[in-house]
């Protein structure tokens, strides 16, 4: 067995007085892509945060190549080298795209990524990058969210509805990335409504209903009515 | 010509309320904290200033080197202990803690200082003045603008330019997304503390050469100081300036009309302008 790169076990969170998440086991191994599904309010979103340690709940039990990180502050959850595509994508909107990315690296961590990487990977973020990031389109906002989570050379990137609201042809050009991005060793967290999508590029999924893990399995001989029955809930 | 002298009296006593302003306004921006005690650190700053002139036998604007560094430490520790607790999606909490704080300020300083006026002595400065055409300008008031001039221009250029700026941007647009940069919120807030309380050493040691003061008079300086911001419009720096300036000319074209009219006019124009631009005059951000 591969080496667990994050390990999760039973989560319990909450969004507001609601308990989002209900005794969640997960793990994700090094260099693996795993996929959440899920219907909306299945609690895909409050997993990310939780992980990024945005929650506020110190007693998780989450675990970061067998360190518990579960208690850590979400800087320092960025420092251990956590990365987190917000949904949304999230620009700082008074900060220019290339000062979203610079803030993104700013953590100093080193590795393969930097300015001229990131522009490599997406040569319109550097033709725009002197420009208010909110003046992006929206593709173009995702894929600077993106760069600017590479930019700190993340580990495990989590990936919170990565395609959500796009253009195919933007969608295209952020799965084509992805092996470029998984090339080191980075494992990966998506988050996707599209399931075929998510089954293509994942190795192994996890499919969440109202908090809990419904299905879970390699995505290669995942079975669409499976799926269907845990996505819905119908029995 | 009184007209004119009024005017130009006008706009270099905005300098010093564009100082009071400058630290309320840098705070309001990076972590929308309304801090009612701001008129009393000013007053702190001078009482610091003056305790620091007696100890040491300095010149006040040499206390500076003591006073700047001591009220930033200040605002760090009171951002890191207390402040920092405050802050959520409830607004009140700031209001009354920076209440509460503001009445423990001026009864220390009362119990320390006691209720007399005191003043820092410049000698010569105080009433040094050169004269523009028919006009008389007051050194120490030029220098007063000059300095608000630098210290908003200096403000400005670190929110732009510098790695701090950036960051004070970001937790400021959404300081979840910040922490995921591995920026730790409350030590960024500390810092926007730190930097304003030694803005407000400035403030204070200008008010202490300029006039007398006493442990009553942070609230006015509050007063004159969220006006400038509200005029200049939330979250711009210049704008606050500005905003100063306008409070000011308004207060000596009324005391020009009537001695007895001075704050009326400054308050009666900011209320105008409150009326007529809600957001001030520059807004950069939604309150």
């Amino acid at each position: 067995m591969a080496e667990s790169m994050l390990h999760i076990q039973k989560l319990c969170a909450y969004y507001g007085d609601f308990q989002a998440l209900f005794d969640l086991d997960m793990h994700v191994n090094q260099g693996e892509v795993v996929a959440i599904i899920g219907a909306n309010a299945a609690g895909k979103t409050t997993l990310m945060r939780s992980i990024a340690g945005l929650s506020g709940d110190q007693s998780k039990k989450i675990y970061y190549r067998g360190e518990r990180i579960g208690a850590l502050r979400a800087d320092q959850v960025a420092g251990k080298g956590i990365a987190l595509v917000p949904e949304g994508r999230q620009l700082f909107s008074s900060l220019t795209v290339e000062e979203n990315l610079i803030i993104g690296g700013q953590i100093g961590r080193k590795g393969m990524w930097s300015l001229p990487a990131v522009y490599q990977l997406f040569p319109v973020l550097e033709e725009r990058r002197a420009i208010l990031a909110t003046e992006l389109s929206g593709g173009q906002q995702q894929m600077a969210a993106i760069a600017r989570a590479l930019m700190a050379n993340p580990k495990l990137i989590l990936f919170d509805e990565i395609s959500l609201g796009l253009a195919p042809v933007v969608i295209k050009t952020i799965y084509d990335a992805l092996p470029i991005i998984i090339r080191e060793g980075v494992s990966v967290m998506i988050v996707e409504q599209d399931i075929s999508k998510a089954l293509q590029f994942s190795s192994r999924f996890y499919c969440l209903q109202k908090g809990r893990v419904a299905l879970e399995g390699l995505s290669k001989t995942a079975q669409r009515d499976d799926i269907s029955r845990a996505y819905f809930g119908v029995h | 010509m009184d007209w004119i002298n009024a005017i130009i009296q006008g706009i270099l006593l905005g300098g010093l309320y564009a100082l009071f302003a400058a630290g309320l306004s840098l705070i309001f921006g990076v972590m929308r904290l309304v801090n009612i005690a701001h008129g009393d650190l000013i007053v702190l700053a001078a009482y610091l200033g003056l305790s620091t002139v007696i100890l040491l036998g300095v010149h006040p604007f040499l206390a500076l080197l003591v006073v700047i560094p001591l009220m930033a430490l200040i605002g760090y520790a009171l951002q890191r202990g207390i402040l920092n607790k405050t802050l959520g999606d409830d607004i009140l909490p700031p209001l009354l803690v920076t209440f509460g704080l503001s009445v423990i300020i001026q009864n220390a300083l009362l119990e320390i200082y006691s209720a007399d006026p005191q003043k820092m002595n410049v000698g010569a400065l105080e009433t040094a003045s050169l004269s523009v055409m028919d006009l008389s300008l007051g050194v120490l008031p030029l220098m007063t603008f000059v300095i608000a001039v630098v210290i908003v221009a200096a403000l400005h250029w670190m929110f732009y330019h510098t790695a701090l700026g950036r960051a004070f941007r970001a937790v400021s647009d959404n300081q979840d997304i910040a922490q995921l940069m591995g920026l730790n919120r409350r030590h960024i807030f500390g810092l926007a503390m730190a930097l304003s309380l030694a803005v407000t050493a400035v403030a204070g040691l200008m008010l202490g050469v300029r006039t007398n003061f006493d442990p009553s008079i942070g609230g006015a300086r509050l007063i004159f100081g969220f006006e400038a911001v509200i005029i200049g419009g939330l979250g711009n720096l210049w704008g606050t300036l500005i905003g100063g300036v306008i409070l000011g000319v308004a207060q000596t074209i009324g005391a020009q009309i009537n001695p007895g009219w001075q704050l009326l006019a400054g308050h009666l124009t900011f209320l105008v302008i409150l009326t007529i631009r809600p957001r001030g005059l520059f807004p950069r951000m939604t309150g």
